[in-house]
């Protein structure tokens, strides 16, 4: 239990940006889990009925615990994990069902096959650790391996075992004829495989369970009514308006955003400067067209509004959770002591002012696979414009790319030949009209 | 005096709507997958694309071996005579109903500008469009073929290809009808049988 509160991802809740790595020292960023966990808490969906014992903040105050924090811990201690232990922490990261990404929430707890072909209850029934294999307690992902474990191949025993790519258990040219010999364009299928990850045209939609929030303005938060905090449902039964939180947009069915991404990713790192041009990329696909490791990867954008120092230029670590008096914003609303507080517990510097910058994470979508009937079409990609892919650089995409200037050179020369022949036809019918 | 040749035979004139009906198709599926049509749809444009210009290599090769088999490609070699002629036909005799300056017979029924434009039409946009169009198909295998360029490059030359065909086709057509009375020529390759003469 005391694990999960090192583990609640409060990235995404407040500018503890740059959670790299385990080797990120969790202790700087206790207090912001400790915020993570009321969230969850007084959060009225948290569903409490899996055998969950409610949350209670204080019980997660003690360091030690929180210095524990390893994966082997979590994975012995799930046993033989379902889709519930994982999903205990994962479904509710960013503090709510499926706040943070948009493809893991807590239908996945028993999908349909619409939802996810994989964990399909009444199907494939995978658990995440299907997919992500454990080997010596080291659940394969991007958490211990930067980027995740495992090729691009079938992963045959040799491999160890690692089987968290889509590849290691379909193979890099996975479209295969199941009537026919031979079929044109399963081949062509399988070409793309190359460039195209097997996300992108599998996962044509994300956030197709619940709602997922692509939008968090920190800088409304704090409002009252007549000394009372505010909670304004909006759309989906989601908070809009919540005083601690500030602003909230949500979104279903979204189509994703696309870059290169070869598996890891860049972050601004506390303390980094940023400059004021926005929005601030805070996690950032790596990739290109030249790099060999890279595919063209869907994304959820997860747009928000943060504190920032304009004059030091930094993200502003804010603290957020603790008693009246610490500078707490959850206590007092007030940004500058909450910044002053959080800054220095971070042990950066703070400049006393706090300005709001947009930024935005991408998170990388590798889940609530859609059955293969709902994969992406030929037009959504190949197309001249507006297009998925119109902002991949990179490739020779047909039907999106080509030569403008023999396109004009080809256009203008046929036209030529067709106005010759028209003047030329028409000078031929009016003589013969004539002559008669 | 009016005289009725048969000028085609059964191969080709089959032959030439085949190749007329596919190149036209090409065309369609070709400019489609380029991104200027919307017809058929992506993916059916592509895979339709890629058959008819299958049949189209096939239909090429039987062509060849034809034209070789019976000779017939003596019709496409280049002579010289008359070209100023003809040209000047088009500009101004047509107009005056002067007489075409090239008589067909059956063993020259091509004219000496339609041999040469053939020729070229055979000889290099052709090739051109097939080579380029076996690369389009087979760029996964460049490397084990030790062929070294870009797909894009690749696709500028198809498309050029298909531009050039255009053009050909939209003068191929025109001409067609410059027969007296005007479908006299269209007859011929329908039919196989022309009246020429006046
Ligand atoms: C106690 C809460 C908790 C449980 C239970 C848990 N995780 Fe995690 N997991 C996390 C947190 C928090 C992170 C983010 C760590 C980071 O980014 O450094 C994470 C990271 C990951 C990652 C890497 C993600 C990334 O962005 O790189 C994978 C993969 C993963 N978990 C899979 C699983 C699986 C599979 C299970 C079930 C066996 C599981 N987790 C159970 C909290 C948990
Ligand atoms: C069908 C296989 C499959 C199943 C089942 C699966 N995952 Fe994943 N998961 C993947 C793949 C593939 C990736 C991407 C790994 C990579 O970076 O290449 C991934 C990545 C992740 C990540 C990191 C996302 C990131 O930012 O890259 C987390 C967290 C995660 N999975 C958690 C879970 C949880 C929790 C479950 C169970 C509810 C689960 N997964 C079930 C295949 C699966
Ligand atoms: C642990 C092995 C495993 C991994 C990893 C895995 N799959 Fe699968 N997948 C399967 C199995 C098994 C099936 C069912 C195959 C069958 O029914 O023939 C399947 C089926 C599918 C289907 C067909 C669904 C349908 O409509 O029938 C798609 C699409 C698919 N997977 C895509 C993916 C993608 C994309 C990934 C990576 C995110 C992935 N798979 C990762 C094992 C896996
Ligand atoms: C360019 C888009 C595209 C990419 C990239 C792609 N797929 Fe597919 N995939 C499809 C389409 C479309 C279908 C449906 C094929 C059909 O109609 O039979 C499909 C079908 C499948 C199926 C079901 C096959 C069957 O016959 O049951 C599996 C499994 C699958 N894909 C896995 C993958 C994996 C794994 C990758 C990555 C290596 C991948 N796909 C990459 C478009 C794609
Ligand atoms: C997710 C977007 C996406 C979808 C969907 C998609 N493609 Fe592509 N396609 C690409 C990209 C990117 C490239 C260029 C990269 C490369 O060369 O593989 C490409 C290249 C191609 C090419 C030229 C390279 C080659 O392999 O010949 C053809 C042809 C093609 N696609 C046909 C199709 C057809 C047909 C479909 C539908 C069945 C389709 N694509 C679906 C993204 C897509
Ligand atoms: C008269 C003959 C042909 C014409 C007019 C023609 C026309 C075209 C055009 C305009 C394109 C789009 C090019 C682009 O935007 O990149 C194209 C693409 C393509 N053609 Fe053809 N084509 C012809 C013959 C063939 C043949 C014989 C084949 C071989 C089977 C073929 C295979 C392809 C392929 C695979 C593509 C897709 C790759 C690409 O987009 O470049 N074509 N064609």
């Amino acid at each position: 239990m005391a694990v999960t509160s090192n583990w609640c991802r409060c990235t995404s809740c407040h500018a503890g940006y740059g959670w790299k790595d385990k080797n990120f020292d969790f202790s700087e960023e206790k207090i912001d889990c400790l915020v993570c966990h009321d969230t969850t808490g007084t959060y009225k969906k948290f569903p409490t009925d899996c055998g969950y014992p409610p949350l209670k903040d204080k019980l997660f105050a003690g360091k030690k615990l929180f210095k524990a924090v390893n994966l082997s811990y979590v994975a012995q201690h799930v046993g033989h994990t379902t889709r519930e232990s994982c999903g205990k922490c994962h479904f509710y990261s960013g503090g709510g069902d499926g706040v943070k990404r948009g493809d893991i929430d807590s239908t996945l707890i028993a999908p349909s096959k619409e939802i996810d072909v994989h964990m399909d209850a009444k199907g494939l029934n995978f658990t995440c650790s299907t997919c992500h294999t454990t080997v010596a307690h080291e659940i394969d992902g991007r958490h211990y391996d930067s980027p995740a474990p495992g090729r691009r191949e079938l992963a045959f025993p040799r491999y160890e075992g690692h089987r968290v790519r889509c590849e290691s258990c379909h193979g890099v040219r996975p479209h295969k004829p199941s009537k026919k010999l031979f079929d044109w364009r399963l081949v062509k299928l399988n070409d793309h495989t190359d460039r195209v990850a097997c996300q992108t045209c599998h996962i044509p939609l994300y956030a197709r369970g619940k709602p997922t929030n692509i939008y968090w303005d920190w800088s409304t938060a704090g409002r009252h009514k007549d000394g009372k905090p505010i909670v304004k449902k909006g759309p989906f039964g989601r908070p809009e308006y919540h005083t601690k939180k500030g602003t909230l947009k949500w979104g279903k069915n979204l189509v994703p955003v696309y870059f290169w991404y070869n598996g890891t990713y860049s972050y601004v790192l506390p303390g980094e400067r940023v400059e004021k041009r926005e929005p601030v990329v805070i996690i950032r696909p790596n990739g290109s067209a030249e790099d060999p490791e890279a595919r063209i990867f869907p994304f959820k954008p997860h747009f928000g509004k943060q504190p920032y120092d304009p004059v030091n230029k930094l993200l502003i670590v804010p603290k957020l959770f603790g008693p009246k008096g610490s500078g707490a914003f959850w206590a007092e609303f007030d940004w500058k002591k909450s910044a002053a507080a959080g800054m220095a517990a971070a042990g950066l510097p703070f400049s006393g002012q706090v300005d709001f910058i947009e930024t935005v994470y991408y998170h990388a979508l590798s889940h609530m696979v859609a059955p293969k009937d709902k994969a992406l079409k030929c037009e959504a990609c190949h197309i001249r414009q507006g297009g998925r892919l119109a902002n991949i650089s990179g490739v020779y995409l047909p039907g999106r790319d080509r030569l403008v200037e023999l396109d004009k050179i080809g256009q203008a020369l046929c036209l030529i030949a067709l106005l010759f022949v028209s003047v030329h036809g028409l000078a031929r019918i009016i003589i013969s009209l004539k002559r008669k | 005096m009016k005289q009725k040749l048969y000028l085609y035979s059964r191969f080709e004139r089959l032959w030439h709507w085949a190749q007329a009906i596919l190149i036209i198709f090409l065309l369609l599926t070709g400019f489609e997958i380029h991104g200027s049509l919307e017809l058929f749809g992506y993916e059916k444009a592509y895979l339709w694309h890629v058959y008819a210009g299958v049949a189209l290599v096939v239909l090429t090769a039987f062509a060849i071996f034809w034209h070789l088999t019976t000779g017939a490609w003596r019709h496409y070699w280049p002579v010289k005579e008359k070209i100023p002629q003809i040209c000047y036909y088009y500009a101004v005799g047509i107009f005056r109903g002067e007489p075409h300056p090239f008589e067909k017979r059956p063993d020259q029924k091509l004219n000496p500008l339609q041999r040469l434009a053939y020729l070229l039409l055979k000889l290099i946009l052709y090739p051109l469009q097939f080579i380029t169009a076996f690369l389009l198909v087979s760029y996964q295998w460049w490397p084990q073929l030790g062929i070294k360029t870009t797909f894009q490059k690749v696709a500028y030359y198809h498309t050029a290809g298909a531009f050039a065909f255009l053009f050909f086709l939209i003068i191929h057509a025109y001409l067609s009808t410059t027969g007296r009375p005007w479908y006299s020529h269209l007859r011929g390759i329908i039919l196989g049988w022309e009246e020429v003469g006046c």
